[in-house]
């Protein structure tokens, strides 16, 4: 007999029959009506009209019955918040049952119910059971502390809950220790209770050896949270985990992987032991490669990160990446990014013929990813260039439709990588020019005849075909097809002159698109203006394409390999970008608003020290913001005590990083040819610091988009200005709000700023300072402050700037720090 | 950190188990899923991870099941994974077959395990061993409530105690698998041995087992640097070998659970010798036919011999009226998978064998292209590790002093064997 006999009834009456059984005598009656409506919960029937009379079944010694009445309670409590109190009684006196199973199984449940009443009442039961004799009782209590904390935080401090916790850290019980240690972590996310310090590190290390496989992973993951203070501490702590890489649980491993990344930066990077951890760390990644396709996709993309953070690790092991036939296209695909980052001259010639066996699979994301990736190659390795354009023209010739056009597009890039190297494979290119009907590979075609339109003698044939369509085409080739044009009417001015004007003329009047008309009139003056100067601009030599795509940023990465396994590291963005922020407690912490900056505080800096300073990570909880950063200062090995002092290294997250980002970006390919004069886009370093009392307050960097470069000429005085963007938010900044803009004044560029005080205290001592940028922009004289900004006050301020300061490139020239 | 919810989904995306852990989402979410897979399908996007904007999906799929888990914050995700596919080994512990109609049937049970197996999301006691101590259908059967059995939360949270065989035994079973990819001109890209050891364990009480292997760094470490070893990469073991004595002295040391079990994985990644190689030539005469040669060849020792030797070749979908000839074993066209698969039971060491295929092909030449599936072959050859591992010795010792009986086989199969056509 199965139970698949209680999702059977679809009669009418239903909720009343069941109401009538259960309330029967019958025990066996009563325990096959309440399956029956759990049956009835789970495919989703309402049965919350129930509530009272299952709640009446709960007093049972029937342990199955009692977990289903406790299944039932779980979802409908919330939706019944009044009538859930009557199960409290039963919760209560099944707390205190001589059967450890039911103890738990009452404090489990009682946890998971999310009712506010309830939680008041759950405190008393829960402080028990955290002493309890039986271990299974305290592993369970200790995951409810959690849970207490979720719905409750100020309760779970007040009743010292965080303290008991602490105290199961300490347990005989390895399982005990894991889930006290999950759960302060889990407490620790939301607001820093309890630092780790090394005495508890000890403690988990020992536990480590004993505990499940998944408690293994709690504690892993909760020494990726711990700063050592020293070499010796660090060695330690390695030497201690490292046996975890053999175990047979894939999370056990990537947790194990992911403290040992992490400590390997605090030790001296040549030693033996650095040498030999290393080598221990290749091959359980690469048997995870035998683990389940989902598995593998997770170990890929972080191997992913680890070859980026330490490309010597898996240097050796390009094989093991080769593609097979059945493998799922997702693993695939990652498979292919790997191999193109470990590519290198010695192992190029196996590379290049895997990749073209893949380009003649069947999966069209697979082919076109793989015909990139030889042109990739080609980039990368420069020995083996001319090897790879020899496999992509082999490839072209096969003319399927897709590959073709791949194939062009990388090709563009080969060109800008080895200009006047490969020019003689034009022609051929040029022969497919019918087959081309994406976006990027005609636009990228169009790039190639304008850039060699003086060794492509029907160039202007071939450009004036396209402009036949020039409506119908996407904004991309338009804006190429346009370029294209300018640059052959510079190199061959004699007899294409009408094409130029047409083109001009199709791209100002008649086009719609901003873009397309503003580059058109661009050029149009610059033709008309100083063609010598137009030849400057147009024809001007580009910078080489870097080697590397898509590497992430250093300080990305760095957070990213202390995440590894999780989803920050399998999507490769931000922790914090997966941080829950509708999610709300029941009752708030307090309701006064100082309490809320302090923890927004402890997060910023928790975040910033993890990439930066090996400094105490976590900072004792206190209701005062000022009190925290002070904290912070003394502990700090160079407190910095003097009022005024310049600005210390500042923390920037990535993601505020590219919010503030206000520059307009110059295209690639052909619209870099723009940048500097008609992508106009500048970027500003600013710091911008309060003191108090020797504190640096907050800091950060601000793109300013300038938006005045071009005005000159139409003799404007007073330039466009722009509206004020908020550069720093104060909730990220500590309550430092900073709006601002750029203007042109008397022939000087202005930076307008509004300085808001959001914080609880005053602020003082104000001062800029610019990171060196692609302009040379500086401040002209000091910033003028001179009365502190007191709480709530806002002040708005002028910077005159000059253009002297030292100039670094930035690329993109709206890029900020490099 | 954690999962919020779990759900187990049947294909069209219908809910049969939702177990809530945290309450921190809604649980309507989860008829988003369907949509989102379809549409990530459709596009070709398809990860085991999907992002929706109220929730992360991480879900794996199981015979006609989806076993998905919500999450909010960046968690764990192998952690996830890890989860659900040990929750699937569960589930097949407890009823067998794992699918739609056996979740529904012992749904009462199900949701008793999740309960147990994971709590605010993380997880918790996942020995099926151990949870069948506590956790069974047949409460009424039971006189007295069950406790939680001291061995859910020991050192040793895989065996209970009170154990009792009449005859105590263990049978230990090492099983390699070579993985191969051959290129379409015959060279080797990649080879591996994975190799297993799984054991079956009927022993009384708390026996403590050591296992001797001829491990190459234990041998030279102890001046034995002559005899026969084998240098093992990356093992792996199961949860109950105490990994920091095998990290201090290389022994193999642990207290078993009843039953089977695998108790350790290795990996080599020495070049061998292909043991069955495959030569083809095809003659394609487009619009009427093709025809095949196919040579078998066995290289390994002449004492072996592999058995139920399976060598399957791709053809053409669209080829029909098959003709073989062959001197040995048996040949059957499987049109289902495009493919002739032949069958040889017996294939002894240093041999070959030939095969010759002839194939018609349609006048009319399809559309779309097909992909181009590689050789695969199957094969088993008993008594014989291409490592060369052997178990040296298996020491139970117990308090009481029983006699046991060690059993050992060895045995080499195909794992992922392919080699690339032109």
């Amino acid at each position: 007999m199965t139970d698949s006999k209680y999702f059977t009834t679809t009669k009418k009456g239903e909720i009343f029959e069941l109401k009538t059984e259960l309330n029967s005598d019958k025990k066996e009656k009563k325990r096959e009506a309440v399956k029956k409506v759990i049956a009835s919960m789970t495919v989703g029937k309402d049965v919350s009209a129930l509530f009272p009379d299952v709640v009446n079944c709960m007093q049972t010694d029937n342990l199955e019955l009692k977990k289903l009445v406790y299944l039932y309670l779980m979802n409908y409590a919330k939706s019944q918040p009044d009538l859930a109190i009557m199960a409290v009684n039963t919760f209560v006196k099944d707390c205190e049952d001589p059967n450890p199973l039911i103890r738990a199984l009452a404090v489990r449940t009682m946890g998971c119910i999310r009712v506010e009443k309830i939680t008041e009442y759950l405190c008393e039961p829960l402080r028990k059971c955290m002493k309890d004799q039986d271990p299974y009782v305290r592993k369970t209590a200790a995951v409810c502390v959690a849970k207490l904390h979720d719905m409750n935080p100020t309760l779970v401090e007040e009743q010292g809950f965080v303290e008991l916790l602490n105290d199961l850290l300490s347990d005989a019980i390895p399982m005990v220790v894991a889930n006290a240690v999950a759960a302060l972590s889990e407490i620790n996310e939301q607001r820093s209770l309890i630092e780790v310090n090394s005495q508890m590190v000890n403690k988990l290390l020992t536990a480590l050896n004993e505990c499940t496989e998944w408690g293994q992973v709690f504690i892993l993951d909760a020494l990726a949270g711990y700063a050592p203070r020293d070499e010796r501490e660090a060695q330690n702590i390695c030497e201690r985990i490292s046996p975890r890489l053999a175990h047979a649980n894939a999370a056990v491993v990537l947790s194990t992987v992911k403290v040992l990344m992490k400590l390997i930066e605090q030790l001296p990077n040549d030693s033996d032991f650095i040498t030999q951890l290393t080598r221990k760390l290749a091959p359980p990644m690469v048997t995870l490669l035998s683990a389940e396709p989902e598995i593998q996709y997770v170990a890929l993309r972080n191997i992913n990160l680890i070859v980026q953070k330490r490309p010597d690790i898996l240097k050796q092991e390009m094989k093991v990446f080769f593609v097979k036939y059945n493998d799922p296209i997702y693993v695939k695909m990652e498979k292919l990014d790997i191999m193109i980052r470990l590519a290198q001259q010695s192992n190029i010639a196996q590379v290049l013929s895997e990749l073209k066996e893949y380009a003649t699979e069947v999966d069209v994301d697979f082919v076109r990813k793989s015909v990139r990736a030889i042109g990739r190659c080609a980039i990368k390795v420069e020995q083996s260039s001319e090897r790879c354009v020899q496999t992509l023209l082999e490839l072209i010739q096969t003319k399927v439709n897709y590959v073709v056009q791949e194939a062009v597009v990388v090709i563009k890039d080969i060109f800008r990588k080895y200009p006047n190297r490969y020019e003689s494979i034009i022609s051929t290119l040029c022969e497919n020019l019918d087959t081309l009907d994406e976006p990027e590979a005609r636009a990228s075609m169009i790039w190639i005849i304008g850039e060699y339109a003086e060794r492509i003698d029907n160039a202007d044939e071939l450009l004036e075909s396209f402009l036949d369509g020039f409506h119908d085409e996407n904004t991309q080739v338009q804006l190429q097809l346009l370029t294209a044009v300018v640059k052959l009417f510079l190199k061959r001015p004699q007899d294409t002159q009408q094409l130029v004007q047409k083109v001009l003329s199709l791209a100002t009047q008649d086009s719609d698109n901003p873009d397309l008309r503003d580059r058109g009139y661009i050029y149009w003056r610059l033709l008309s203006a100083d063609p010598a100067a137009a030849k400057q601009v147009v024809l001007a030599e580009k910078p080489l394409i870097s080697e590397e795509t898509d590497l992430l940023e250093p300080s990305l990465l760095d957070q990213l390999v202390c995440h590894i396994g999780t989803l920050a590291s399998v999507y490769h963005k931000p922790p914090n970008s997966f941080i829950d922020t509708a999610r709300q407690p029941l009752r708030q912490i307090n309701n006064s608003a100082s309490n809320h900056t302090a923890a927004a505080a402890a997060d910023i800096l928790g975040s910033a020290s993890v990439s930066s300073a090996p400094q105490p990570a976590v900072i004792p909880a206190q209701d005062n913001l000022i009190a925290d950063l002070l904290s912070l200062d003394i502990a700090a090995p160079t407190p910095g005590v003097s009022a005024g002092m310049s600005a210390a290294p500042m923390p920037t997250t990535g993601g505020d990083f590219d919010d503030l980002l206000g520059g307009i970006g110059g295209g690639m390919g052909g619209g870099a040819d723009l940048s500097g004069l008609g992508g106009i886009g500048g970027g500003i370093g600013g710091g911008l610091a309060g003191f108090e009392d020797g504190n640096q307050a907050a800091a950060g960097n601000a793109g300013i988009g300038l938006s005045d470069w071009f005005g000159g000429s139409s003799a404007q005085t007073q330039g466009v200005q722009l509206p004020r963007q908020v550069w720093l938010d104060a909730a990220a900044n500590m309550g430092l709000q900073l709006e601002g803009t750029v203007v042109r004044r008397n022939g000087m560029i202005t930076l307008d700023m509004t300085i808001t005080n959001k914080a609880m205290q005053a602020m003082s001592g104000f001062a800029v300072q610019f990171n060196k940028n692609s302009f040379g922009l500086l401040p002209a004289e000091p910033l003028q402050v001179n009365a502190p900004l007191f709480p709530g006050q806002t002040i708005n301020v002028s910077l005159p700037c000059n253009t002297d300061g030292p100039v670094q490139r930035m690329d993109p020239l709206t890029n900020l720090q490099s | 950190m954690a999962s919020s919810a779990i759900f187990i989904l049947d294909l069209k995306g219908k809910v049969i188990i939702a177990r809530n852990y945290r309450g921190d989402v809604d649980m309507g979410v989860i008829d988003k899923f369907m949509p989102l897979l379809v549409e990530k399908e459709e596009e070709g996007m398809v990860t085991p991870i999907l992002i929706h904007h109220e929730a992360t999906f991480v879900f794996i799929k199981h015979s006609n099941l989806y076993f998905v888990s919500t999450c909010r914050t960046n968690v764990n995700v192998s952690l996830v994974l890890s989860f659900l596919y040990k929750s699937v080994e569960v589930f097949t512990d407890y009823f067998k077959e794992v699918e739609e109609e056996s979740v529904r049937d012992n749904f009462v049970v199900v949701y008793e395990l999740l309960d147990e197996m994971m709590d605010f999301g993380f997880p918790q006691v996942m020995d099926s061993n151990i949870l069948q101590l506590y956790i069974t259908q047949e409460y009424h059967k039971l006189e007295k409530a069950p406790r939680p059995p001291m061995a859910v939360t020991n050192a040793v949270s895989w065996r209970s105690e009170g154990i009792k065989y009449r005859k105590n035994e263990v049978f230990l079973d090492v099983i390699e698998s070579v993985n191969m990819l051959a290129s379409a001109n015959g060279t080797v890209l990649q080879s591996e041995i994975v190799g297993v050891v799984k054991m079956r364990v009927y022993l009384t009480g708390m026996p403590e087992l050591r296992l001797g292997l001829n491990d190459k760094v234990l041998f030279e470490g102890s001046g034995r640097g002559k005899s026969k070893s084998v240098e093992l990469e990356d093992v792996k073991f199961h949860q109950c070998v105490r990994l920091s004595r095998f990290e201090s002295d290389r022994t193999i040391a642990f207290i078993p659970p009843d039953g089977s079990f695998e108790l350790m994985s290795y990996r080599l990644n020495t070049v061998v010798k292909p043991l069955i190689w495959i030569e083809t030539s095809v003659e394609r005469h487009s619009h009427s036919r093709v025809e095949y040669m196919i040579k078998a060849k066995s290289q390994f020792k002449r004492r072996s011999t592999a058995n139920n030797v399976e060598v399957i070749i791709p053809v053409p979908s669209d080829a029909d009226s098959p003709k073989f000839k062959t001197s040995i074993g048996s040949v059957r066209y499987t049109p289902e998978q495009s493919a002739f698969v032949w069958t040889i039971k017996s294939f002894p060491g240093g041999k070959e064998y030939l095969l010759s295929a002839h194939f018609s092909l349609p006048s009319v030449v399809r559309e779309e292209s097909e992909g181009r599936p590689p050789i695969k072959v199957k094969f088993e050859i008993p008594y014989f590790t291409t490592s060369g591992i052997q178990v040296r010795y298996l020491k139970i010792t117990e308090k009481s002093g029983y006699q046991s009986l060690p059993w050992v086989r060895y045995i080499t199969q195909n794992g992922e064997y392919q080699m690339r056509m032109k």
